[in-house]
């Protein structure tokens, strides 16, 4: 394999894993203050998508626009999610949020069916992002570079308000322990609310982006990126936000260098992918950044 | 009251479907109307629609249809037959796109002893060795040989690649008959490169082949996935050719893949609604289309769900019955019906003989290039 090549799967392969590094996150950060696994958040990827995709295709909005209401409607849903079926459930056991969680996830895909009907759709990509270009012998589209470049800005972003403000020091002590945080006079819920927010638009932003590189969107397009981003949080250390963009990276990297070196096994990529990620959660069970409880959140 | 009104609701139940049983003969549609495979199947469903329509009753009674969604699942397949001859007791059922959801489908229907006439599966094992599972296409061993002479003779291209779904029953076939036809033709197969369904990605696959720089690259898949691949390897700057088969034939095509559908080529049913020399049911079908669904171009999908129609509906006039095991034995004895996509007859193994088309996009636009045999 010539460097050219390489260098063509490298970006390919920042690409995959930024996107999956972004949605991971917000499994890392709901995880990490509730322990929850919200299932459901691959479903508000899809609903980005699908907003953006209203917005900017169906009534030719703006792309500017088409954006900011796909992540404001996304955003309100996931703060919908933690309303309706989460909050009540804060003091049941650990399985009946979850279990609650894995039905809202089901609830958006199938309502998401009617509503949108189970027709892919395509979404047409603005032409400025897709003008290829040669940068020493790799071929590009400035999406291709665009992807990386916004999900390493908000992952900067959220660790400066998780580490240097208020809201982000009430979210570490609430993922310690809730209940002396709520008697330091800490608006418990709120917080929360905000965690699941920023969750929510991270994953929107994501499922635009997945949108425009993989240009169509189908109601159960958030099910396989999810579960996959999920995956790579686990692997990353669940509740450590480098952690989730770490172990997102390693499996867009896994998956398509496995492609690269092997490509008779091609077929196989997720096995490779899933033996290696089981190895070293073997060997480190607590995931590549997960480090006691320090890094919660 | 709640076990009042339970009552109440059973004898609907089973008031409504004794009431069915009597006064039609249902017949049951098993497709993918959502997922994965959606524009297929929508538009299977709308060919049927189309033909019931025209023949909306057969020995004096009418037919009802029971659609079912499959969700482009194998497991909903299996389950989706199941119900139709389970709860619906549906004399006949039409299904599916997608050959591997029509071999989970089939089998069941094998069990339930109630025959199926899949529209557009065109792997062999669909209906092998199968006494109830007939189909309206033609078969893979045609397409894979069809493809591998146009892409060898017609236009000169000696290096190919493959780039196949392998969980894809369809895919995995089909790329299986290209590539021994091309071998046997003189061609040599520079890379074989896998994916999975689902898959979204296809950079790293589509980067290893572009390496190997072959001529053409066969790209067995269905359609909404095959559009992907098309806009990712232009993005990537192939410059190589790209050959589907018949599941790549959608008026959606250019929507979805945009310009970089432009000089894909594909094998298909010789049925285009621009098409020259029309046979008499391809035309009164494209006629009775336009009136029916305006600003919509029909495709062999349509052509093959109504054709699907049509056989079971012949089949039961000359049973006479609306019996499945009658029903059965007319289909098995099908002669010369005219039908869109050609004459069907079934041999041994329950296929019709279909003639092969070629098909590509110029101009962003569906050509029909010719008929071939391979």
């Amino acid at each position: 394999m010539n460097l050219n090549l390489f260098m063509q799967h490298f970006i390919n392969a920042l690409g995959l894993g930024s996107l999956y590094g972004l949605i991971a996150i917000g499994y890392t950060m709901v995880y990490g203050i509730l322990r929850l696994i919200n299932f459901a958040h691959g479903d508000i990827f899809m609903l980005g998508a699908y907003f953006v995709f209203f917005a900017t295709i169906q009534y030719k909005l703006p792309w500017a626009l088409g954006l900011a209401i796909a992540v404001v409607g996304a955003t309100l849903c996931g703060l919908l999610v933690d309303r309706i079926a989460y909050r009540p459930l804060r003091d049941a056991p650990r399985i009946s949020a979850l279990i609650s969680a894995i039905g809202v996830s089901f609830f958006i895909e199938n309502i998401s069916i009617v509503i949108f009907s189970g027709m892919p759709r395509p979404v047409v990509q603005p032409p400025s992002l897709m003008q290829a270009f040669s940068l020493g012998g790799v071929r590009l589209v400035p999406l291709a570079l665009m992807v990386p470049a916004i999900s390493f800005v908000l992952v900067a972003a959220l660790l400066w308000m998780v580490y240097r403000t208020k809201p982000g020091l009430a979210m570490r002590s609430i993922s310690y322990d809730i209940e002396t945080t709520r008697l330091m006079g800490v608006s418990v819920d709120r917080i929360i609310a905000l965690t699941f927010a920023i969750g929510s638009a991270l994953a929107a932003v994501a499922g635009i982006m997945w949108a425009l590189r993989y240009p169509r969107v189908e109601p159960l397009m958030g099910i396989m990126p999810g579960f996959k981003a999920f995956i790579a949080a686990v692997f990353g250390g669940i509740g450590s936000i480098p952690g989730a963009m770490l172990g997102g990276l390693s499996l867009g990297f896994v998956e398509i260098m496995s492609v690269a070196f092997f490509p008779n096994l091609s077929g196989f990529k997720d096995a490779f992918a899933f033996i290696l990620l089981i190895a070293i959660l073997l060997i480190k069970p607590t995931g590549l950044m997960g480090e006691k409880l320090e890094d919660k959140i | 009251m709640r076990k009042l009104s339970l009552a109440v609701l059973i004898c609907l139940f089973v008031s409504g479907a004794a009431f069915a049983a009597d006064d039609a003969i249902k017949i049951g549609f098993y497709n993918c109307l959502t997922g994965q495979n959606a524009f297929g199947g929508q538009l299977e469903l709308e060919g049927v629609q189309l033909a019931m329509e025209e023949f909306p009753e057969a020995l004096g009674k009418k037919i009802e249809l029971v659609v079912v969604d499959n969700k482009s699942d194998k497991v909903e397949a299996a389950n989706a037959v199941t119900r139709l001859i389970e709860r619906d007791k549906v004399s006949a059922i039409i299904g599916t796109y997608a050959s591997g959801l029509a071999i989970a489908g089939g089998e069941v229907a094998e069990v339930g002893r109630v025959p199926v006439v899949a529209t557009s599966a065109t792997n062999p094992l669909v209906t092998q060795g199968k006494k109830y599972t007939f189909r309206a296409c033609f078969i893979d061993p045609l397409q894979g040989a069809g493809a591998a002479a146009y892409a060898y003779k017609e236009l000169g291209f000696k290096k190919a690649a493959t780039l196949v779904d392998v969980a894809s029953d369809y895919g995995v076939g089909l790329a299986n008959f290209f590539k021994q036809s091309f071998i046997a033709l003189g061609g040599e197969i520079v890379s074989e490169v896998r994916y999975q369904s689902g898959d979204q990605d296809f950079t790293a696959q589509l980067t290893e082949i572009i390496s190997k720089q072959p001529d053409i690259v066969l790209l067995p898949a269905y359609f909404a996935e095959g559009a992907i691949v098309l806009k990712q390897a232009k993005e990537l700057g192939a410059a190589f050719r790209f050959m589907g088969g018949d599941a790549m034939d959608n008026p959606e095509m250019a929507t979805l893949g945009g310009d970089a559908i432009e000089g894909f080529l594909f094998t298909g049913f010789a049925y285009a609604p621009d098409m020259p020399n029309m046979n008499a049911v391809a035309k009164k079908f494209t006629e009775n289309w336009y009136k029916k669904y305006p600003g919509k171009d029909p495709n062999a999908n349509a052509a093959l769900g109504y054709d699907a129609y049509l056989l079971i509906i012949n089949a039961i006039k000359r049973a006479g019955s609306a019996e499945p095991e009658k029903i059965r034995d007319a289909l098995e004895q099908t002669k010369d019906l005219l039908t869109v996509t050609g004459t069907t007859t079934f041999d041994a193994d329950h296929n019709p003989q279909k003639d092969l088309g070629i098909l590509g996009i110029r101009n962003g636009k569906k050509e029909f290039i010719g008929t071939i045999v391979p």
